[in-house]
């Protein structure tokens, strides 16, 4: 049987996610043998032809290019796995979706018709169907490396939701929230990262999305009342993963419409 | 050294400077001596070789969702309340390695059972409340009929020293669940802080070999006397209490539909802290880890939570699918059914979980809310 043939793509992104696997050092030989690398430009210029086994996608959809790439991938690929937050939710550059894009293209550039972008920056999913999303920003290479296992094995990746609370508690992190009143999204957001912002005596930003089955609103409210300063609260929900809809509901929610929303 | 002979249940007195020496005593028997220490801002748990080790006049303060050290305004050595750590993770650690298995080819297997290998441990200064939690937990992973190996390995070869309790904190209520401040029995030693000398009980033949060679003094009625007056005002001066703690296994299970769930569910995070820093919670996932070629699967064990909403979900739903099924379940294990499953109850009333809950639910106030609402 010949190795499964997987292609790493980029959307609109940062590559932090690629640089992931490519931080995969130790196993980054065993994965090589295990699987083809047929298309992942940021490691190598040799392309061989598709269709490919597995897709790894990064980044989010935010131009009308990649509106319609996604969709040749889609065809090329028989498993795609989102590959980050940007892919799951639209990233960091998402906050654009709150507000009017060309007000912000002024700003930046000097010729802004130059630009050819979307209004919005959207997932993956919200384009083509995919089939696994892998949160985090960037992901963790470990859950990489675990879907490529499941898949090459034929069985369910492991791939816990619990939320980060969880992990801070495992490895013995002080809750930065009781311990020294920093804002952290930890009891609301996704395990992947291992806790490493708490770990670091920083609240957590969410950056892996919501945790299946948690308190969204709940979390937000908690958060507001312990805000430094106006807006913290929204700040901090409506960041990396702040368009994923859970995130999304509970800060309008909280603002109750636009007209005392905090500024970006 | 004095005259006369130590016997189980003696009281004596050491000078304090002579806790150094026990300390030394307990090593020589080959146990590693873990105690409180100030880490990251709260009390952890960590090696200690001496009283320098100890977080002198240190006390925290705490409320629902609130914790930090602060002075205590004396000079006492174990001043300190509990903190986020409990001494859970000594026997029933966060992650264990349960066994690895190897493939030789497609057929065979091979499995290696992780052998327990922890060192002799001695705990000094566990408070009375956790004492009582330890205890607990023996009640879950060491059954007549099934005992866990890796548990009992650990606890059979632990020294506990207790520290008795006489300034408890803001979110302690041992007295409520008969766990402190004073422990009567389960300990190797315990000591009692006075202003100037350590009052020592002794509670094992292993602590009584260790504390007889020391130079201790006969107690005198004066120090018993301060030590009672201690324990006194420990038990006026506790941050919470449940008034009626012997209504709650029937009130609870018999109320199951308590509008008090609806309100709480409201508060409630479902992130799992309060079972992460309960001392006698013990639920927990299997998870297997394997490589990229197959070839060999690790078997760990890791700390989970009957809040953490994915513990419940079985093959075609989740039994627990919201946060109120959850902190149900939660609260009547912890108070109510706990009794009927291992004979005692499931909280000792330490408090962590009212500390350590971001939202600042108090399991006190909610059980007295559910008590008050139940039909009389």
């Amino acid at each position: 049987m010949s190795k499964p043939k997987v292609a790493v793509y980029k959307f609109s992104s940062c590559d932090g996610c690629q640089l992931s696997i490519l931080n995969l050092e130790d196993e980054l030989l065993d994965l090589a043998g295990a699987v083809e690398i047929a298309f992942f430009l940021e490691a190598t210029r040799r392309v061989l032809p598709g269709p490919y086994d597995i897709g790894l996608v990064e980044g989010s959809i935010s131009t009308p290019h990649e509106a319609e790439r996604i969709q040749e991938i889609r065809h090329q690929v028989r498993f795609l796995i989102a590959l980050g937050t940007c892919a799951t939710s639209g990233g960091i550059q998402a906050l654009r979706n709150f507000t009017q894009v060309d007000d912000l293209a002024v700003i930046v550039y000097e010729h802004p018709d130059y630009l050819h972008v979307l209004d919005t920056s959207t997932p993956i999913s919200q384009h083509v169907k995919v089939d696994l999303e892998l949160w985090g920003c960037p992901v963790n290479k470990y859950q990489v490396l675990e879907c490529v296992a499941a898949l090459l094995q034929n069985r369910t990746p492991y791939l816990p939701t619990h939320s980060v609370c969880l992990d801070c508690k495992r490895r013995g992190t002080v809750c930065v929230m009781v311990a020294n009143g920093t804002l952290c999204l930890g009891p609301a957001t996704r395990t992947g990262c291992g806790a490493l912002c708490p770990a670091s005596g920083r609240g957590c930003y969410g950056c892996f999305g919501p945790a299946p089955g948690a308190e969204y609103a709940t979390t937000a409210h908690l958060l507001q009342s312990k805000e430094h300063y106006p807006g913290e609260a929204v700040h901090l929900m409506r960041n990396f993963a702040g368009y994923a809809p859970q995130f999304r509901e509970a800060v309008d929610a909280l603002v109750g419409g636009s007209e005392n929303e905090p500024a970006l | 050294m004095p005259e006369g002979h130590l016997e189980i249940g003696a009281i004596v007195t050491l000078e304090k400077p002579e806790f150094n020496r026990l300390l030394v005593a307990i090593q020589e028997q080959g146990y590693e001596t873990l105690g409180p220490t100030i880490q990251d801002d709260t009390i952890q748990y960590n090696r200690i070789n001496g009283l320098d080790d100890l977080p002198r006049g240190m006390t925290s303060k705490q409320d629902a969702g609130y914790y930090r050290l602060e002075y205590s305004g004396h000079n006492n050595y174990f001043d300190v309340t509990p903190g986020p750590q409990s001494w859970k993770g000594q026997f029933f650690p966060p992650r264990t390695e349960l066994l690895t298995l190897y493939r030789q080819n497609k057929r065979d297997w091979s499995a290696e059972k992780t052998q327990p290998n922890q060192p002799p441990t001695a705990l000094i200064g566990v408070r009375p409340c956790e004492l009582a939690a330890i205890q607990v937990q023996d009640r879950v992973f060491l059954r007549n009929d099934l005992s866990d190996p890796l548990y009992l390995s650990r606890r059979e070869r632990t020294f506990i020293l207790v520290a008795n309790c006489l300034h408890p904190g803001g979110t302690c209520f041992c007295v409520s669940m008969g766990t402190g401040p004073r422990s009567h029995s389960g300990f190797d030693l315990s000591l009692t802080e006075l202003n100037d000398v350590f009052l020592m009980e002794i509670g094992s033949e292993a602590g009584r070999a260790i504390l007889a060679d020391l130079p201790w003094q006969p107690a005198a009625a004066f120090s018993l006397q301060a030590a009672e007056r201690g324990f006194e005002y420990a038990i006026r001066h506790m941050g919470r209490t449940i008034p009626d703690v012997e209504r709650l296994p029937e009130a609870l299970l018999n109320d199951l539909e308590n509008q008090q769930y609806d309100d709480v569910a409201k508060r409630c995070l479902s992130c799992t802290n309060c079972t992460q820093v309960c001392p006698t919670c013990f639920c927990w996932d299997v998870q297997e880890v394997n490589n990229l070629s197959g070839s060999e699967v690790r078997r760990e064990r890791v700390w989970d939570s009957c809040f953490n909403p994915m513990y419940t979900y079985v093959f075609g739903g989740n039994t627990r699918p919201n946060t109120r099924s959850r902190y149900r379940q939660w609260i009547t294990h912890k108070l109510a059914s706990w009794y009927y499953q291992f004979g005692v109850s499931g909280c000792v009333g330490c408090g962590r979980c009212i500390t350590w809950c971001p939202a600042g639910i108090d399991i006190t106030a909610e059980a007295n809310a559910l008590l008050s609402e139940v039909k009389a």
